[in-house]
Parts: C-alpha cells; structure tokens; sequence
C-alpha cells in the first residue's frame, strides 16, 4: 500500500521530493481531520447563511434569537433534530430506508479530498501538497463519485415507499443522469487546455495562464447549470418541489436522518463551488508571484485564504440564485438539458478542440499571451452569439404555444357559432 | 387589465431567459444590500395601542380599595357573549355588591358594552392584549384577578367625538 502510496504521490508531482511514508501519513491524517472539521461547521453555518441570505433579500430579519445575531441557531437545529423521534413507516425497506441518508452525504464528503486547496506547504519534513489525496486521476475520480450521490436519493425515495417519495426519486435520477453529460462534456475543453485529468495540474495551468472562466466561459455557464441541477438546488429542485410532490424524496424521513439529506445538499452545493472554483476560477492561485516556488507558509495560507473565499462566493450565488428564479417545469428541465446544454456543450468542444489544434498548428506556445489572448478573442464572439442569439425564445419553451392565425379564425368561428345557438335555444 | 395584469407584448421568440434572469438577480441583490425590513421585534419591541383597543377587563376600585361594582346585574344582562358571572349580595346597611363576579375571557368578544353599560364606571375594557395560560379555566378572571389589573382602559368611543382627536 505505502509503496503503491508514493508511487501515486510521484506521478501526481514529479518534480518535488517524495516525503517519507510516516510524514506523509501524519500530513494526511492532520489535513483529514482539520478539512473535515472545516468543512461540517461550514456546512452548519451554511445553513444558517441560507436562511440569513433569504431573509434578506425578502426584507426579513432571519433567524436572529439563538446566540449573537442567531449565530446558534445550526446548533439549536441540530440539538432538536437529535432529541427528535426517528420514524419508520410500516412498510418502508428499514435497511435501505437507513442507508439512503449515509449514501446521499458520503460522495459529497468522499470529492472533497481530491481538491487541492492551497499552495503546497514546506515544512521539515518535505513539501507537502494541500489536498489530501492527489490523485493523478482527480478529475475522473470525481466524476464517478458525484455521479454516486444520486443513489442516496433514488434509494430514499424508493425504500420509503410513498408515491410521493418515489416521484421525487425517479426525477432526481432522471436530472442528475441528464446534466451529468453536459457537465462531462463541459469540462472536456479544461481537460484539452490542461493536457491532464490532475486537479494540481488544471490549477497550475490557469496559475500559468489564463484562468478558464476567461478562456471558457460557455463551458463554465454549461457547467454552473449542470452543477445547479446536479446539487437539486433552485430552480432545478424537482426532487424536492414541495408544492407538487409533498417534500419529494425526503418526505418519510424524520429528525436527524432527514437532517442528513439536508447537510448532503450543501455538501454537494460546497464540493460543486469547490469544483467550479478549481476548474475555472484557477484554484487556490492568485494573480501575480503568489503561486510560484519557492513555497512559503505565508503563500499556503493566502492561498488557502482565497480559495475560501472563492468558494464562499459560488456558495453565496447559490443562494442568491435560489431566492430569485422560480422553479423549472419538469419538460422545460428536460429540455434544457438534453436539446440545448447537451448540443451546445458537444459543439463547444468541438469548436474548442479546432481553436486549440489551430493554434498549436500556428506554433503558439501554450501560455503564452498570444495564446490566451486568441482564446479569450473566441470566446468573446461566441458568447456574444450564445446570449445574443441562441438565447432567444429556445432556452425555456414557454408554457403557451402562439396560435396559428388560420387556427384562431377557426376557434373563433366555433365559439361564435355555439354562441348563436345557445341564444336560439332559450 | 384593470387589475394590472402584465402581458407579454412582445413574440416569446424575442425574450432572452439569461437576461430576464440577470434582471431578477439585480433586483433581488438591491433588496438584499438596502433592505426595507418592516418586521416588528415583537417581544422587545410592541406597536401602540390605539386609545379606543378594547382588551383584557379591569374593575376600578374606590379609594378603599373596594370594587366600585354595586352589582346592579347590567353587565351580565347586555353580554352577548353571556360570560358574566354576577351574584349579589347586600351588607347591613343595604349597600349591594358582588359576592360573586367572573368574566369568561375566553368568552368574551370584547364588545366593551359592559363598559358603556355601567353606572358605576367600574367594569372596563382595557388597553392590554398578552394573555396566556395553561388552562381553559384560567381565563375565568374573578374580582380580585379584575381590580389588580393595572393596565390603562379603553377610551369609549364618543359621538361628539367620532374621530377621537
């Protein structure tokens, strides 16, 4: 396994000194353990920021009586969702009934140690690098992780036994299979620039270059949908869409089991900010000599600083998108997804993929200015034609259709007709 | 259209969802920066009373600390709600009072007409509004509970008077 270990740590980072197999176990260990503290008191908080961010923006006060401006009011949640009576109902599948919750929050859990969050740290005992499994294969691994989080839903929904339950099961299936093409194959022109499926790598590339939201930008806009459908999150929350199908796939759940579901979603919305931020918006770099050796603590912590911060804002978009658009028709998802995003983001790459060979033809250096120039040039027409043009009329189809001028005349003729016959009959 | 429904009056050809959606996210983003919050703290903060709020009863008392109700049987007779409970009793020197009175708070529609029924001024409506208890019987308010109310009562509405200025 060590072996195996250092094997992995090598490919993943060539250049730098393999730390020994003791520091490297107690690194991982340390950075386990604090990511993972980090990471559920940010969920908690995140709960509360929703209900803040909410309030807000509807002119309300939010929660503002437990603690210093309600800053308790995630632990008070979870106090209560802990003294609560966990109900079964009778003829729920207990098993998978119980297991659903676990596996709705452990890929969300499981992506996060595959993003690199800071600059590498040097210590004594080596450069460490600040994610907690580099794996070569970062990018894939999450692709097959995320793609997991859908069973915790479809399995609730289904062990539940409720028709409601299972509705919300079978949309969050349905959804999630959808938009998972289009973020996979928005994210192949990340992989093209970046020559590799490493997250080190993707980030050290934007850190070199250009940072992708600047060079890709239909792809981002594709992939910050297909993220928001992905997470269930408005207006791409069918699963849930208390007003048709009760509470979707979580109905049957009760007290903490139900809280699971909740801490999974904004795991997910966390794990597909971090993602956005690491494929787009460069990682933890930051413009200028801060992410380039030699390493220093003061780099580590910047870098980590503005990572946070960077995650935090597409947290923050979240929400500000949740509270301002109404909730997609489930044809209108349907649609977007497979006759638009799907088109679009296939096209994408192939128009991306002829720029980049062009390129590379011409003799540009990758990460040259005159490379990243040309690019960002691209991409500025074709967002102009994606919003400009493709827009119009075809995102959402309207839920009335324009009558046909002859079919009008037809109806009208008909109402005017039985119209004249009821005043004949009385 | 007279109750302000907004119409497309343009083809839905020509509407652009990312537009209409970067327009919702501004005006969403300008309540979120400069809210206009009108929610009332409620405990810490309370909205006035108008002087005419007809709330919770009270008994006025002499100077002796005795209700001024001389049990004339006014109040239970105008109720219409009947949640007045009055039994009368006379002293050696033949003046009336009640041995007996409770109002049903529960009851009670808070209609003031025992107020502007007494000759006495002694039963009246009040100002006050917070009452909770554990129990159905616990809003029967006898004489001692209605005389140690210190809330102020309700100014009567006046037919000379009929905006209260």
């Amino acid at each position: 396994m060590t072996i195996l270990g250092n094997a992995l740590l090598q490919i993943a980072s060539p250049q730098l000194p393999p730390p020994s197999n003791v520091v490297f176990f107690v690194a991982t260990v340390i950075k386990i353990v604090v990511l993972f503290s980090l990471y559920m008191v940010g969920v908690a908080l995140l709960t509360l920021a929703e209900r803040k961010v909410s309030a807000w923006i509807q002119d309300r006060h939010g929660p503002n009586r437990v603690g210093p401006g309600g800053l308790l009011q995630p632990a008070a949640d979870g106090l209560k969702n802990i003294m609560k009576e966990e109900t079964y109902p009778d003829a729920a599948n207990i098993p998978l009934f119980v297991l659903a919750p676990i596996m709705a929050f452990v890929p969300a859990m499981l992506t996060w140690c595959v993003i690199p969050f800071a600059a590498p740290l040097p210590t004594r005992w080596g450069l460490i690098d600040m994610v907690i499994a580099p794996l070569p294969i970062g990018y894939l691994f999450i692709l097959a992780i995320s793609s997991l989080g859908v069973y915790g839903i479809v399995l609730a929904g289904w062990s539940s036994n409720n028709k409601y339950a299972l509705l919300g099961g079978l949309r969050a299936s349905a959804q999630m299979v959808s938009y998972e093409i289009a973020m996979g194959m928005a994210t192949i022109p990340v992989l093209l620039l970046a020559g590799n499926v490493a997250l080190n790598d993707i980030v050290l590339q934007q850190a070199h270059g250009l940072w992708n939201v600047l060079g890709l930008t239909v792809a981002f806009f594709i992939f910050l949908v297909a993220a928001f459908a992905e997470t269930n999150r408005l207006p791409f929350d069918m699963p849930e869409a208390e007003s048709e199908l009760v509470a979707g796939y979580h109905s049957e759940y009760s007290a903490m089991k139900f809280s699971m579901f909740f801490i999974a979603e904004y795991a997910n919305m966390v794990t597909a900010s971090a993602l956005m931020v690491t494929l787009f918006f460069g990682g933890w770099d930051i413009p200028g000599q801060w992410d380039v050796a030699p390493w220093s603590v003061l780099k580590t912590f910047a870098t980590g600083g503005f990572f946070l911060f960077k995650v935090l804002f597409f947290l923050f978009f979240y929400m500000w998108i949740r509270w301002t658009l109404p909730r997609f028709r489930y044809d209108q998802l349907m649609a977007l997804g497979w006759k638009f995003m799907l088109p679009l983001s296939l096209s994408y790459i192939v128009v991306m993929a002829s720029a980049i060979l062009g390129l590379d033809a011409a003799g540009v250096a990758r990460g040259s200015w005159a490379f990243g120039l040309s690019l960002l040039a691209l991409n500025v027409v074709l967002v102009a034609i994606l919003f400009l043009f493709i827009d119009r009329g075809r995102l959402i189809s309207p839920a009335y259709s324009r009558l046909d001028k002859r079919n009008l005349d037809t109806l009208r003729a008909a109402a005017a007709e039985s119209s004249l016959m009821r005043e004949g009959r009385d | 259209m007279a109750i302000g429904i907004k119409v497309l009056d343009r083809p839905i050809d020509q509407s652009s969802y990312v537009r209409a959606t970067l327009k919702g996210m501004v005006l969403t983003a300008k309540h979120l920066l400069n809210p206009q919050k009108v929610t009332t703290q409620y405990p810490e903060q309370k909205k006035s009373l108008s002087p005419r709020w007809r709330g919770t009863h009270r008994m006025l008392t002499t100077e002796d600390g005795k209700a001024k109700c001389v049990a004339c049987g006014l109040c239970p007779t105008v109720c219409p709600a009947n949640c007045i409970k009055l039994v009368p009793g006379e002293d050696e020197k033949g003046n009336r009072y009640p041995l007996v009175f409770e109002i049903d708070e529960f009851r009670c529609i808070f209609c003031g007409y025992c107020q502007e029924v007494c000759p006495e001024e002694a039963i009246h409506v009040g100002r006050h509004y917070e009452n909770a208890e554990y129990s159905r019987q616990g809003f029967v308010y006898d004489l001692e509970r209605l005389t140690a109310q210190t809330h102020p009562v309700c100014e009567m509405w006046d037919p000379a008077d009929p905006k209260g200025e």
